[in-house]
């Protein structure tokens, strides 16, 4: 079975703030040495799909500079591979911005004429998991389903007005109801679909040209004629672009040991660049507890409850605590720095008190130097 | 100027014991994530030499996998790249590398359809940083027929080495192979530069003197002094170091620790690339000490560690304390076990309780020209069962399993080796 990737990479609208100021969501940096599209990527990778399509257009430098070529996905190849797909000009569009998920696959329609894939899987590029969709193409084959949706029983970790909630009778969804404030549904959508291509190509005929331009709506709108079934997803699940707080508390996350197992396995890889920083060095100074240490980084201080990222020097007589620390940045002597995220090349100067009252989060822009 | 790199990583290694059982020195995982050739083959691609051939011999499975086609060299290139070269069956029955300029004759043929204007002979079994276009300028400078790197070794240290006299200008004017009485101080580092025509000149002359043994060191360097040749000494002043000895080897490890280490890997105008595994950061757990060490990515550490280099896919368990070791990939320490002054091979298993380098030290039984200080070697893949005590200067080999100990002890200087 063929199985052709897209994944929705995120739009301007997400509550992480100054992260992504200069970046996309999908491009958010994540764990230490990841970047949030990693896990989505490697998940359609580890699940057979070797033809992925990335549709990209707000802020999508960093994005691009991190796939590259997707060798690192083992998606450098001549049959299949990555395709980056961004808005453009033509004769029949004249804007230059995806009007919404439906619009951007429309307009990339090609990609999916020409492809000899049968079926179809949109996810996102800003969820942090580690699944195998083959289950859920097996589910999709077995019940005869037009369209599957992933969804997750929702036992109040997640937020009800941040989610739809799909209503199912006799398996199949019936009724969805999109970010309602009171619970209608045991279940959430993780908005990934899989589907015919075929029968996404109908789809986007019939309603894009007629000013319908997300996918999700124009899924409901069939509700009744087509057989949407859904299939549940068990394990950790996380959409990173939330909030601030979710940013940092899926980052937390991972110091969790079975969190961590369930993220990251050898049957199942998260792939990511590979960078060839040297080995994480820990010096006579230095007090590492309950910490993530990536590659690259050298450590003379104290940290305890934090994700020092690649390449980051912490220097002696510096105190780190319960903070996410983003590549190459620096931290001067003698600091102290509680519930802080120091987002890509930042530095501190030595000395410098950063610390968070009210369980506020601080943030500390790219690039700055304080 | 068209410049080819041969490294010959044929070497066996003898005196790593059991670490060079089943693998090729240039293979030997070194400094947390490294193989020791990934030095060599740095330099090169770091001083913009991109047609590199490697001559194997010995063990080159893991070598050869570990090379690939070079891509985390940058080496797969279309013009130019990484080149295995393994031995062959030819019409002349010349079978097996006889020596190190055997090695190089026997690829004649690869060399000349490149056709470099100069060589640059490399080892794959040394740990350093060098620029080679400081070497290939000298050379040319100098009008230099060969040209081999050097540097000031102790007294104690030359007869270990090659050792080369020099007149003030630095023109080699005497050469001793390993001498009783070194004449100096100035060690050959293994590196050569020569002009290709001229080498290959001398190589053919070689293979046909049947007394030669065809080496290097042997053979062709005393030849070309004795015609009186224009051979220069190029002295090195950087870090190099031979990791042939288990000593050494753990002596190297360890200089990359501490915050002004001998060999700062962090450098990043000269970086040291290798096949990466996908693992994600390490994570040290709130119950853990970590004194001047390096602990790299996928390992959990829950113990003590100190002045030690835990490789890749470790875990380390409560209770553990590591001192002074090179642990590698993919090996479990369960709880309540000391280590210290250890050298483990990859995915081996050590079980619970086990206390590896206690006692005083005793000559080895098994072999006191290897295994010749405070340091025990586990082999690779080897289960240690609980509560098992290990003395200074001992060796268990590779692939040891657990029910195949009939003791739960054993003394300084003993060892368990399997039969070949």
């Amino acid at each position: 079975m063929k199985v052709l990737g897209l994944i929705l990479s995120g739009s301007k609208h997400n509550n992480l703030e100054k992260l992504t100021k200069k970046r996309t969501s999908a491009a958010v940096p994540i764990f230490g040495k990841y970047r949030a599209i990693d896990f989505t990527l490697s998940n359609m990778v580890n699940s057979g799909i070797n033809k992925v399509g990335v549709l990209t257009q707000y802020n999508p430098r960093s994005l691009m500079d991190h796939l590259g070529s997707g060798k690192e996905w083992n998606l450098d190849k001549k049959r299949g591979g990555l395709f980056i797909l961004q808005p453009f000009l033509s004769v029949e569009e004249h804007i230059m911005h995806y009007r919404g998920t439906a619009d951007a696959i429309h307009q990339n329609m090609t990609l999916l004429r020409r492809a000899d894939e049968d079926f179809v899987l949109i996810g996102s590029g800003d969820h942090i998991y580690n699944i195998d969709y083959r289950k859920l193409y097996k589910h999709h084959i077995r019940n005869g389903a037009d369209i599957t949706l992933l969804t997750k029983n929702n036992d109040g970790e997640y937020d009800f007005k941040d989610y739809g909630q799909p209503i199912i009778k006799d398996n199949k969804v019936i009724d969805f109801k999109e970010k309602s404030e009171n619970k209608v549904s045991d279940k959430i959508f993780l908005g990934v679909y899989f589907m015919n291509k075929a029968l996404l190509m109908d789809l986007l005929y019939s309603s894009v040209p007629n000013g319908e331009y997300d996918l999700l709506s124009i899924i409901l709108q069939n509700l009744k004629k087509l057989r949407v079934l859904s299939y549940d997803f068990q394990g950790y699940w996380k959409n990173i672009k939330k909030s601030l707080t979710e940013y940092y508390n899926i980052n937390m996350d991972i110091l969790n040991p079975k969190i961590k197992k369930e993220l990251f396995f050898n049957q199942r890889k998260i792939y990511t660049k590979i960078k060839d920083y040297a080995p994480p060095k820990i010096n006579i100074n230095a007090n590492v507890s309950n910490s993530f240490i990536a590659d690259g980084s050298i450590i003379n201080g104290i940290i305890k409850n934090s994700i020092i990222s690649r390449g980051v020097t912490i220097k002696a007589g510096t105190i780190i605590e319960n903070s996410i620390i983003l590549q190459d940045s620096i931290i001067e002597e003698g600091c102290i720095i509680k519930k802080v995220i120091m987002d890509k090349n930042t530095t501190i100067r030595e000395g410098r008190v950063l610390e968070s009252h009210n369980n506020e989060i601080i943030v500390v822009e790219k690039g700055s130097v304080l | 100027m068209k410049v080819l790199a041969l490294i010959l990583a044929g070497g066996q290694g003898t005196r790593l014991g059991v670490i060079t059982n089943n693998l090729a020195k240039p293979a030997v995982p070194f400094g947390g994530k490294y193989r020791i050739i990934d030095f060599a083959l740095s330099n090169c691609v770091n001083s913009n030499i991109n047609m590199v051939g490697v001559v194997t011999q010995y063990m080159p499975h893991q070598l050869v996998e570990h090379l690939g086609i070079g891509k985390p060299w940058d080496l797969d290139i279309k013009d130019g790249g990484l080149y295995i070269l393994s031995p062959f069956l030819s019409r002349s029955d010349k079978s097996w590398f006889k020596g190190t300029a055997d090695a190089v004759y026997q690829n004649i043929e690869f060399i000349d359809k490149y056709n470099p204007d100069f060589i640059l002979i490399l080892s794959g079994d040394h740990v350093y940083k060098m620029d080679y276009n400081d070497i290939i300028d000298y050379h040319i400078e100098r009008a230099s027929d060969c040209t081999i790197a050097c540097m000031e070794v102790p007294k104690s240290e030359a007869s270990r080495f090659g050792i080369m006299v020099t007149d003030p200008f630095y023109k080699i004017t005497e050469f001793q192979e390993k001498p009783k009485n070194p004449k100096g101080t100035l060690a050959s580092l293994g590196i050569y530069v020569f002009n290709w025509n001229f080498l290959r000149e001398k190589l053919i002359e070689d293979a046909q003197d049947p007394n030669s043994e065809n080496d290097f060191g042997k053979n062709i360097i005393p030849k070309i002094l004795n015609e009186n040749k224009n051979m220069y000494a190029y002295n090195y002043e950087g870090y190099w170091r031979d990791v042939g000895t288990l000593t050494s080897y753990l002596e190297c490890n360890q200089e990359i620790l501490g915050p002004l280490p001998a060999l700062d890997l962090h450098d990043k105008y000269w970086k040291i690339y290798t096949q990466s595994l996908e693992l994600p950061p390490a994570y040290i757990s709130n119950k853990a000490k970590i004194n001047k060490s390096i602990v790299c990515e996928g390992s959990e550490v829950y113990g003590e560690v100190e002045n030690s280099v835990i490789f890749q896919g470790v875990l380390i368990e409560e209770n553990v304390k590591i001192k002074n070791s090179v642990i590698m990939n993919n090996v479990k320490i369960c709880k309540n076990s000391t280590l210290e002054n250890v050298i483990i091979g990859e995915k081996s298993i050590i079980g619970e309780n086990v206390k590896i380098g206690i006692g005083e030290y005793k000559e080895s039984k098994i072999n006191p020209k290897v295994y010749n200080s405070n340091i025990s070697v586990i082999g690779f893949e080897t289960e240690i069962p609980n509560n098992f005590v290990i003395g200074k200067n001992c060796v268990i080999d590779n692939f040891f399993k657990k029910d195949e100990f009939k003791t739960l002890t054993l003394d300084s200087g003993e060892g368990l080796l399997k039969e070949v």
